[in-house]
């Protein structure tokens, strides 16, 4: 008789979301999903709002990555406005996106994942969080909140407040950057750089240790997308699509953002409110792909700051190229941090990010407009129809953690299948399937940041109800 | 049109027990702004004839069993007034309460966050959260105008802008259609504003509105800065011409 195990919640991501584990009677893993279990309704209820809101509203889809769709959004509007922003307009949006990516990242190693390589995948569950971490390794803890901050400070100092800033509008920013802010960031770069230094080194030891994880966590052979520079550097904000296969072979090349629809679909499935987005050319399922870290560095020829190319080059003499499995987001992601803390140096360092032009001022000039930019989460696409007076008639978002979705169903069974035992479960085996989705820090709410002590109730129960087994975390 | 004859006479009140003098004629609003205390007011604004709609200046009089606008309440010899008593707070309160939950007020994402006086009087006046269930009602925004554009989720129907355009631009632009709640601030008789004939672009309406109803058409969230003061200005130079 076949039997279902749930996890509901998954913990330490965010959002909610529920993972069902359908096991035989011989207790083998038969079929695994990850349920995405909210629902927002952005796209439908921005109808008849004013273009020049946008970002303001899409900014509160999240609260980790507010800048991210501050980002999409307001070059959505630039397009419908037909205007090229002022340089140093797109520079101060790029410096803020750079420290979105650095907070955002270290928010999800070290508050939501490290305490798995800290404290072990099959530790008490009662002490693995933030909590757990900061008394095993307070030192690491203090690391991943000063790093988050240093990130957080940033946006703060361009855009007035921490959390969802209004100071990214349609046409570039709507207030230039001070000599004095300039060198308060400054300030702050050496010891985020320190930090992001000696995290390198400690991960690159830890991950020896996880091989079982490794061999087994999402890892298979998809597509990757990402935007990428002109000159095949890692992009965070502007730059064409790029799809590499799982051989590294480029698919799709310098494709016009705009024209996203020409390769990517998207796919609803019953079981999710999450859609499904697969490449287009080869059909859903099969047109499966990731974003995020992995695919950026991945599709990437260099990253084009110095020390994150020698990390990029380690990276990847270390890991076979394309890297496949989904555990080495994390190796990713510190990678991206240490590009994410010299590309903000750079910035700063250039006298012409002074410039008080910053915004170009315009009213509606087209009736569609697509802005995509990579969140830390991957590709973000926003596209919006408007009317002839600027207010909006339509919205499609794909949002970075929807690209993962297929990935992370799959990644998920190929996890359960190795480590669930349905005749007796463990508390560890399920933590395993939720560090899968972890790898990818999906953001599915963003509205809630679930973590540590939230109560986790796994069942195995037969047809007609019975529960046979039963694991409980409080 | 002829300067108003200024009164010489002298009337004598009590405000919140202080002993107070005013010119007959005077407002109870006037007299105590002239005293420096604070009376909320949302559809009062200088310049233009009061209205007493928004009822958030209500006051006690001694004697007299209702409470009564301050903007509207002419001063008399001998009355004792309460400014600011628990019942008027109470009621101010839930004034604010009830014009937050009778259309759709999202003050993060509105272009007069930071500067709305809506907003400001409810954190003067402690509303941390809203009693009443909200109504959600449908309500369209025009951006017909080539310069400006008005959301009606935002208005609170202080009917400022209907009164700056027919006594100070001399337009008349704006009227009301409908009643109680169904009540909207119309232009050229419920045209879209964009084929309006008599909107003369002059902006008087835009910056006399409390709220993020009426605002410049470029604005992003926060970015709305209105300038109500130029009002007594224009009032001022108008009655006082030769």
């Amino acid at each position: 008789m076949s039997q279902t195990i749930t996890i509901d919640p998954v913990t330490r991501i965010e959002g909610h979301a529920k993972i069902s584990i359908q096991v035989d009677d011989a207790g083998a893993v038969t079929d695994a999903k990850f349920h995405v279990t909210q629902f927002r309704g952005f796209e439908k209820f921005v109808e008849g709002r004013p273009m020049t809101e946008m970002p303001a509203i899409t900014a509160r889809i999240c609260g980790i990555c507010p800048v991210s769709h501050l980002m999409a959004s307001s070059k959505t509007v630039d397009d419908l406005m037909a205007v090229e922003i002022p340089p140093t307009g797109a520079e101060l949006r790029r410096l803020m996106n750079y420290a979105q990516f650095v907070q955002s990242h270290a928010l999800s190693f070290f508050h939501l994942s490290s305490p798995d390589f800290v404290l072990g995948l099959d530790s008490n569950p009662a002490k693995r969080n933030v909590w757990g971490l900061i008394g095993a390794n307070p030192a690491m803890a203090k690391d991943g909140v000063l790093l988050r901050k240093f990130g957080q400070n940033i946006i703060e100092i361009l855009g007035g407040k921490r959390v969802h800033p209004a100071w990214t509008v349609g046409g570039g920013v709507n207030e230039p950057l001070t000599a004095e802010k300039r060198d308060e960031i400054l300030r702050t770069i050496p010891q985020a750089m320190d930090i992001i230094q000696r995290t390198l080194p400690w991960f690159k030891k830890v991950f020896e240790g996880f091989n079982d994880e490794i061999a087994s966590f999402a890892n298979f052979p998809t597509l990757f997308l990402s935007l990428v520079h002109e000159d095949e550097t890692l992009s965070f904000y502007d730059g064409f699509l790029r799809i590499t296969d799982a051989e590294g072979n480029i698919v799709v090349d310098k494709h016009d953002p705009k024209r996203y629809g020409e390769i990517i679909a998207e796919a609803v499935e019953d079981h999710s409110f999450l859609k499904s987005p697969y490449y287009k050319p080869m059909g859903y399922p099969e047109g499966i792909y990731r974003v995020g870290p992995l695919a950026r560095l991945n599709n990437c020829k260099t990253t084009g700051t110095p020390l994150a190319d020698k990390e990029l080059l380690e990276y990847r003499s270390r890991l076979s190229h394309p890297v496949q499995s989904s555990f080495h987001y994390h190796y990713a992601r510190l990678i991206e941090i240490l590009h994410g803390i010299e590309k903000i140096n750079e910035i700063l360092l250039n006298p012409t990010i002074l410039n008080t032009r910053v915004r170009a001022r315009a009213r509606v000039n087209r009736n569609e407009g697509v802005g995509v930019s990579e969140a830390p989460r991957g590709t973000l696409i926003h596209h919006y129809k408007v009317d002839d007076f600027g207010r909006m008639t339509w919205a499609n978002l794909i949002v970075s953690t929807g690209h993962n979705s297929l990935a992370m169903n799959k990644g998920v069974l190929q996890v359960a299948k190795k480590f669930v035992n349905g005749k007796k479960i463990q508390e560890g085996m399920l933590n395993r399937v939720e560090a899968v989705i972890r790898c990818y820090d999906p953001c599915l709410s963003c509205s809630t940041h679930a973590y540590g002590q939230m109560p986790m109730d796994v069942e195995i129960a037969d047809r007609s109800g019975r529960v046979l087994d039963r694991v409980t975390r409080d | 049109m002829a300067a108003t004859p200024v009164s010489t006479e002298v009337v004598t009140l009590k405000l919140n027990d202080r002993d107070v003098s005013a010119t007959r004629g005077q407002t109870i609003l006037e007299v105590a702004r002239e005293q420096g205390m604070e009376i909320p007011t949302l559809c009062f604004l200088e310049g233009l004839t009061p209205w007493g709609a928004c009822r958030l200046c209500m006051i006690e009089l001694k004697g007299s069993p209702k409470l009564l606008p301050a903007c509207t309440t002419k001063a008399a010899e001998g009355m004792e007034i309460v400014l600011d008593s628990d019942r008027l707070k109470k009621y101010r309160k839930m004034i604010l309460e009830l014009l937050f939950a009778e259309r759709n007020h999202v003050c993060a994402v509105c272009v007069s966050n930071g500067r709305c006086e809506l907003q400001d009087l409810a954190q003067k006046n402690g509303v941390t959260h809203v009693r009443f269930p909200y109504r959600y009602a449908k309500y369209e925004v025009d951006s017909t105008h080539d310069l400006f554009r008005l959301d009606h989720n935002r208005c609170i129907m202080c009917t400022r802008c209907v009164r700056v355009c027919h006594e100070i631009e001399g337009a008349h632009v704006w009227d009301l259609k409908g009643r109680g709640i169904e009540t909207e601030v119309v232009a050229d008789n419920n045209l879209p504003w964009g084929q309006s004939e008599s909107c003369t672009r002059c902006g008087k309406c835009i910056h006399a509105c409390p709220v993020g109803a009426l605002v410049e058409k470029t604005t992003a969230v926060n970015e709305m800065k209105k300038r109500s003061g130029f009002l007594p200005y224009l009032t001022t130079m108008r009655e006082n011409r030769p």
